[in-house]
């Protein structure tokens, strides 16, 4: 994060957006003091020095406090005790003055929920609250909600929005960061967005209507959005005949909003949203990776059952995940390992295939997309990014799958490597199987994508195709439409 | 929290079970099931069981475990586990026992021998554990090992100790007035403790008062309740794991110098498997293994329930040790399976 300037002002609700690796987090941390910050001071209210903090601590010490989106209480302990432990003077524990003291508090700021009851038996809104209590009543002036909603149901987000409000009147100044558009107009009265760790701007909320911010989170400016297209690579957009996969009212346990789905033979489509708007969430729940909770699947017309991401294999789906490190690349077995990896699982692990099978599926593969490795024995973590990401395409490749899903198969790779892939989706597509394709690069997603669904807050909002592809529109219709 | 009664008031059981935090709802489990198998007992079986003696027999016998017991609950309260305290106590006693005996030394330094054995391994493994965060499991296995073999180095056979100062201290008998009973000839015999039973008792309230009633204590349970959380709530998360091991052996020093004071022996076989039947009583006691959740009161009720199954299981003549092994596990097992089912149905809604 560089030469970011941030002021908040007494009795506002201070909106701080930006995608995923935007910065945010990290400027709440250097706020908070967990970061050491490099340069650039914080000065407060009353204080003409700029403050030091150090730690967590020196910055309660200075009223500045921080609700983290996963709750840091103790759910063994009572209310009261969470709110008041590790602080005042002495070594005694007074719980009647304690109990009393909570009881007051919980009461003047309106939270159902008494000193005594033990925490874990309080909703996740309610001990949100709590945490919320416990800064206020250490007479903080800056108070940092960090994704505070994103385990809270409509009514639970309601009542934290009326504790919000009211904590504005008392002349608390709040940092909201949120994922969740709606909710930033809802309550915020200003904005800062931040974009690749920098300054975008600071802005009324009057002044920046959705679809603005949208465009300033994404670092696009309207105007300028028509790019120019390179035409060789652009999908010509063909009306495939058979729908292949289908899915309806389809939800997993990922927190997604049901949604239906379709793919035609030899058709590229894509998913499109913010970050965290639940674009994977969507294709995972379609391969079996998180638990589908309603809906049905149909492949070729006929209801298939996906429980699991073996049977999404065994049905011709093959998925390419997001983050290559976590869920792809198995860093410590060879090239050739990785590549039959899946092909292995989907023949079953007691009928191996033979040493010159494996070398020669290795070996077509390593050529077909230019693998850059020493041989097919090199363990793959001492590949590059890039090739890692090659490697991973070549196991899915490998089954022959019908439908391909490429969760951001080109991020962190160099631009090179990036036109190939795009190339290779669409001769993949040509040849007569599908793909859905996700990318955070709008302009990546225009150029292979024949058809974009739109995801906003969890929810698809949007299907665009044909004469909509365009920059202006996705934008528009990711920020829900008023322009 | 809560007050304890659940059967008085007029609010219904089941509405007070769900007020009551998870560790005051065990200790008022672990306290009815010690109750109902004691006076089962008597009914029952009778016998010995109807003189007061037979109790202050399982206080005078088991006040060591209640001591080592306390320190483990405190342990295992902060979410960890110590079992070098078997050991701990072996070595003291054998420690003590040939400082008196071949040594001819007096019992203050020896009482100081077994607080420094106690404290030493107690600093030890707290630093290894908190500040160099190396599993409390590993640790105190080391420390188990090591206290044993230490013993060994000590001394290599087991002897009984003729300090003469020392037996008369050790055969110190505390009569309690009205308690007592006739024996066969129709001779009066007062009831009596030792003096280990007083010293456990006074452990057992002060670490009571500890837990509930200092920040300290609030910390265990904080940090045994999730250690992350209590990072970010201010509370020194390190140091209150190098406390708990420090008192963890400080007790099992002191715990080591009452059994010694009880058996008069030293020997490398002493307390073994004495770690296990702390465990276990803290965990009838209401002392999850999870950590966040337990009581000291709960923990001296645990080990009477434990040694009241093994009178009841010796006097029904099933003398023979599988047989006190085999219902041990058995009521450990009941112990858990109603613990677990009694919280999840408590915070199912």
């Amino acid at each position: 994060m560089q030469n970011v300037d941030f002021t908040l002002c007494e009795g506002e609700i201070h909106a701080l957006m930006g995608e995923n690796g935007a910065g945010k987090s990290t400027l709440i941390k250097v706020l908070t003091g967990v970061y050491e910050k490099d340069e650039g001071e914080i000065f407060l209210k009353g204080m003409n020095k700029a403050a030091v903090i150090r730690s967590p601590q020196d910055a309660q010490k200075l009223g500045i406090s921080t609700v983290y989106q996963e709750i840091t209480l103790c759910p063994n302990l009572s209310v009261a005790e969470n709110m008041y432990i590790a602080r005042g003077k002495g070594a005694g524990q007074n719980w009647k003055k304690m109990n009393a003291d909570a009881d007051k508090i919980l009461k003047s700021l309106d939270i159902p929920a008494k000193a005594t009851q033990q925490l874990s038996s309080c909703s996740i809104a309610i001990q949100q609250m709590v945490a919320i209590a416990r800064a206020v009543d250490m007479d903080c002036k800056v108070l940092i909600l960090d994704e505070p909603t994103s385990s809270l149901d409509e009514q639970e987000v309601q009542k934290l929005f009326g504790l919000m409000r009211d904590l504005k009147k008392r002349g608390v100044g709040i940092i909201f960061v949120t994922h969740f558009l709606d909710q930033v107009y809802e309550v915020s009265d200003k904005i800062t967005v931040l974009r690749d760790g920098k300054l975008v701007g600071e802005y009324e909320i009057e002044t920046l209507p959705r679809v603005k911010l949208v465009a300033k989170m994404l670092g696009k400016e309207l105007d300028d959005m028509e790019e120019i297209r390179d035409d060789s690579l652009v999908y010509k957009g063909k009306d495939a005949d058979e729908t292949v996969f289908e899915a309806k009212g389809l939800q997993s346990n990922a927190g997604i909003k049901p949604f239906d789905f379709y793919i035609k033979r030899g058709e590229v489509n894509g998913f499109t949203g913010l970050l965290g708007s639940g674009r994977s969430e969507c294709v995972r729940a379609i391969f079996g990776a998180d638990r589908m909770l309603h809906g049905e699947v149909k492949k070729n017309g006929k209801k298939i059952k996906i429980s699991k991401p073996i049977d999404a294999m065994k049905n011709g789906i093959a998925y390419l995940p997001e983050d290559r490190k976590i869920d792809g690349i198995i860093g410590d077995l060879s090239v050739r390992e990785n590549i039959i990896l899946a092909l292995q699982v989907l023949k079953g692990f007691f009928k191996p295939f033979t040493k010159a099978q494996a070398y020669k599926f290795a070996d077509e593969y390593i050529k077909l997309l230019e693998i850059k490795t020493a041989s097919a024995d090199t363990p793959i973590k001492s590949l590059s990014g890039g090739n890692q990401q090659k490697v991973i395409l070549a196991r899915w490749l490998l089954m022959n799958p019908e439908y391909l899903i490429l969760d951001e198969p080109t991020r962190g790779i160099d631009i090179g490597t990036k036109i190939e892939i795009q190339k290779l989706v669409l001769k993949l597509a040509s040849e007569g199987m599908s793909v859905t394709f996700i990318s955070s690069e709008t302009d990546e997603m225009l150029r292979t994508c024949s058809r974009l669904v739109v995801m906003r807050d969890r929810k698809v909002v949007g299907e665009l195709s044909g004469e909509d592809l365009t920059q202006n529109k996705i934008m528009s219709t990711i920020a829900g439409g008023d322009r | 929290m809560k007050d304890k009664k659940s059967s008085s008031g007029g609010i219904s059981i089941g509405a007070r079970i769900k007020g009551m935090s998870d560790t005051n709802l065990l200790l008022v489990i672990t306290i009815i099931v010690f109750f109902v198998m004691y006076i089962g007992a008597m009914v029952f079986q009778g016998g010995s069981f109807l003189k007061p003696q037979a109790f202050l027999n399982i206080l005078n016998q088991q006040a060591a475990l209640i001591i080592v017991s306390c320190g483990l609950s405190l342990v295992m309260i902060t979410g960890g586990i110590d079992i070098s305290v078997g050991g701990v106590v072996a070595l003291v006693s054998m420690s003590c026992a040939v400082y008196l005996d071949y040594l001819g030394g007096n019992i203050v330094v020896s009482i100081l021998i077994a607080l420094a054995i106690g404290l030493a391994f107690g600093l030890v493994q707290g630093y290894l554990v908190a500040y160099l965060e190396i599993q409390p499991f590993i640790v105190t296995l080391a420390g188990m090992f090591f206290a044993r073999g230490m013993t060994t180095i000590v001394h290599t056979n087991p002897f009984n100790v003729a300090n003469e100062k020392f037996v008369k201290l050790k055969d110190t008998r505390i009569t309690i007035p009205f308690l007592g009973s006739n024996n066969a000839k129709g001779m009066y015999i007062p009831a009596y403790i030792e003096i280990g039973v007083i010293v456990a008792l006074v452990i057992v309230i002060v670490f009571f008062c500890l837990l509930r009633w200092t920040k300290l204590g609030r910390g265990f349970y904080a940090v045994g309740g999730n250690q992350y959380s209590a990072l970010m709530l201010g509370i020194n998360v390190k140091r209150t794991k190098f406390i708990s091991h420090l008192l963890s052996g400080i007790l099992a020093g002191i715990g080591g110098f009452v059994y010694f004071l009880h058996i008069g022996s030293g020997s490398p076989s002493h307390a073994t498997g004495m770690e296990m039947d702390a465990i276990a009583s803290s965990i009838i006691g209401g002392t999850m293994l999870t950590g966040g959740v337990g009581n000291i009161i709960g923990t001296f009720f645990g080990v009477l329930s434990l040694s009241t199954i093994q009178n009841i299981v010796a006097l029904a003549g099933l003398d023979e040790p599988w047989w006190i092994g085999i219902t041990r596990a058995a009521m450990l097992c009941l112990f858990l399976v109603v613990q677990s089912i009694i919280i999840a149905n408590k915070n199912k809604d």
